[in-house]
């Protein structure tokens, strides 16, 4: 049996786009985000939440190769969403990764051109932990004063992919974060140091 | 799809993103972008404020108003301090705006080059090259001919020191307030099928020349009803014999003033 999707596809799809608005209007800020999914697995309820809300028939969506090897995945996003799964992250307008240790490059993904930078891919990235910590250090627009967070766990390299696609702007990705009911943004205007 | 451009206009800043304008139950130039945008984002806790020219009683924002309450049963306010979502046509409320506020501005012609050159192709590669210099002589010409900027609306900023940016209709009285403002600001342009966005605590810098600095409009006398200094003020017309009374443009902030206990001196000049 096919897992539902919201069970109120209005308000459920309002709320969770809303979330994803506020965290990437305000990098780094953790929101809250319970959308009462239960997808199958690997895919996570935030995941799922966010596919729902955001995409359809015009968004490819790649998969990471945790999520593509699972068929119950496939149908499960196909079901409800009508989106194409693509497997060319240059070609997404979408990526879902599960195991974000091994998310390719960044600079893999579209970055948009420099005449219609909002053709780049939105990445959202499954995490065990979003808290705010020590670790990163944001600044950008959307952010007040000195904002930190922690990620767990923390893709080797990500940081320097991110001063990379910090550099490009106005191209690059954009980079969505969820955790266990919560959401957080770092679009492509966030610059991230280690602190 | 709405949604998605809000989203990429948020993560670039002033920048402009094409979406596929829907037909509203209205016509275009009475706010149907303001519309799509407000209807893209609100939900159940929302309470929404329409407001024309900063009134909340005039046919445009009453209208608004009602089609919301109509159509999703949301609860409407008429004062600032209770919206959580502001749809507005030409002005930002006096009094300042808060974290968790959103100002949806109803935008006409959203290409603040679009007066310099009028191709889509041309503006688009302006503004990936982030060539702007044409509007920088546009507001040289002003001083040359006026000795002053001329420009009084839709006067360009540029945000987070890369797009510029058409703030809409507004006067510029009201371009500080866009600048590390604490609310989110959307943009929607419906029949030209335009969204851009300005996110909470983003630099908004009006254009302007070291020896002609940006200046907002002063007005010599309060408002006649309410007393306020520093605020936008509307001419209004009062009898055939051209006897004029300046108000407050913003009614709500008006009337709250009013409830406190201030006076003006209702006087017509």
């Amino acid at each position: 049996m096919l897992a539902p999707g919201f069970a109120d596809p209005v308000h459920g799809a309002q709320g969770t786009f809303r979330a994803v608005m506020d965290a990437l209007a305000r990098p780094g800020l953790l929101q809250p985000l319970d959308a009462g999914l239960k997808p199958p697995a690997p895919l996570t309820p935030e995941l799922a939440a966010l596919a729902l809300a955001l995409t359809d028939a015009d968004t490819p969506v790649w998969l990471d190769a945790g999520l593509a090897d699972s068929p119950e995945v496939a149908a499960y996003l196909r079901f409800h969403t009508g989106a194409p799964l693509t497997d060319d992250p240059a070609r997404a307008a979408f990526a879902f990764i599960r195991d974000p240790a091994r998310c390719p490059p960044l600079a893999r993904f579209a970055q948009g051109t420099p005449a219609y930078p909002d053709s780049s891919t939105t990445l959202v990235l499954a995490l065990d932990m979003i808290a705010n910590g020590e670790r990163l250090h944001l600044a950008g627009p959307g952010i007040k004063g000195p904002t930190r967070i922690a990620l767990t766990p923390l893709p080797e390299g990500f940081v320097a992919q991110l001063a990379e696609n910090r550099a490009g702007f106005p191209l690059g990705v954009d980079v969505i974060l969820t955790a266990p009911g919560r959401v957080a943004g770092l679009p492509r205007s966030t610059a991230v140091t280690e602190s | 799809m709405i949604r998605r451009a809000i989203l990429k206009a948020i993560a670039v800043p002033g920048y402009q993103v094409p979406f596929a304008s829907r037909e509203m139950p209205m016509p275009y130039g009475w706010g149907t972008g303001g519309v799509q945008v407000t209807a893209a984002i609100l939900g159940r806790a929302d309470v929404l404020k329409v407001i024309d020219q900063g009134a909340d009683d005039t046919t445009n924002a009453v209208s608004i108003r009602r089609f919301f309450a109509r159509t999703s049963g949301i609860a409407t306010t008429t004062r600032t301090t209770e919206a959580t979502i502001i749809q507005t046509r030409h002005r930002i409320p006096e009094t300042p705006l808060r974290e968790g506020q959103t100002l949806v501005y109803q935008v006409p012609i959203p290409e603040p080059l679009r007066f310099l050159e009028p191709r889509e192709t041309e503006t688009r590669q302006l503004h990936a090259l982030a060539e702007y210099g044409a509007m920088h002589v546009k507001l040289y010409e002003d001083i040359s001919r006026h000795g002053h900027i001329a420009t009084t609306y839709a006067y360009p900023v540029e945000v987070a020191g890369r797009y510029v940016m058409d703030p809409s209709p507004t006067p510029k009285f009201d371009n500080p307030k866009m600048d590390q403002s604490p609310a989110l600001q959307l943009f929607g342009a419906g029949r030209e099928r335009r969204i851009y966005a300005v996110p909470p605590y983003t630099s908004v810098r009006s254009l302007d020349f070291e020896d002609h600095p940006f200046r907002v409009q002063q007005f010599d006398q309060p408002c006649a009803l309410c007393g306020a200094e520093g605020v936008y003020l509307d001419e209004m017309l009062l009898d055939d014999a051209g006897r004029r009374m300046f108000v407050c443009s913003d009614t709500d902030h008006c009337e709250g003033r009013r409830a406190d206990g201030h006076v003006g001196t209702g006087d017509a000049v």
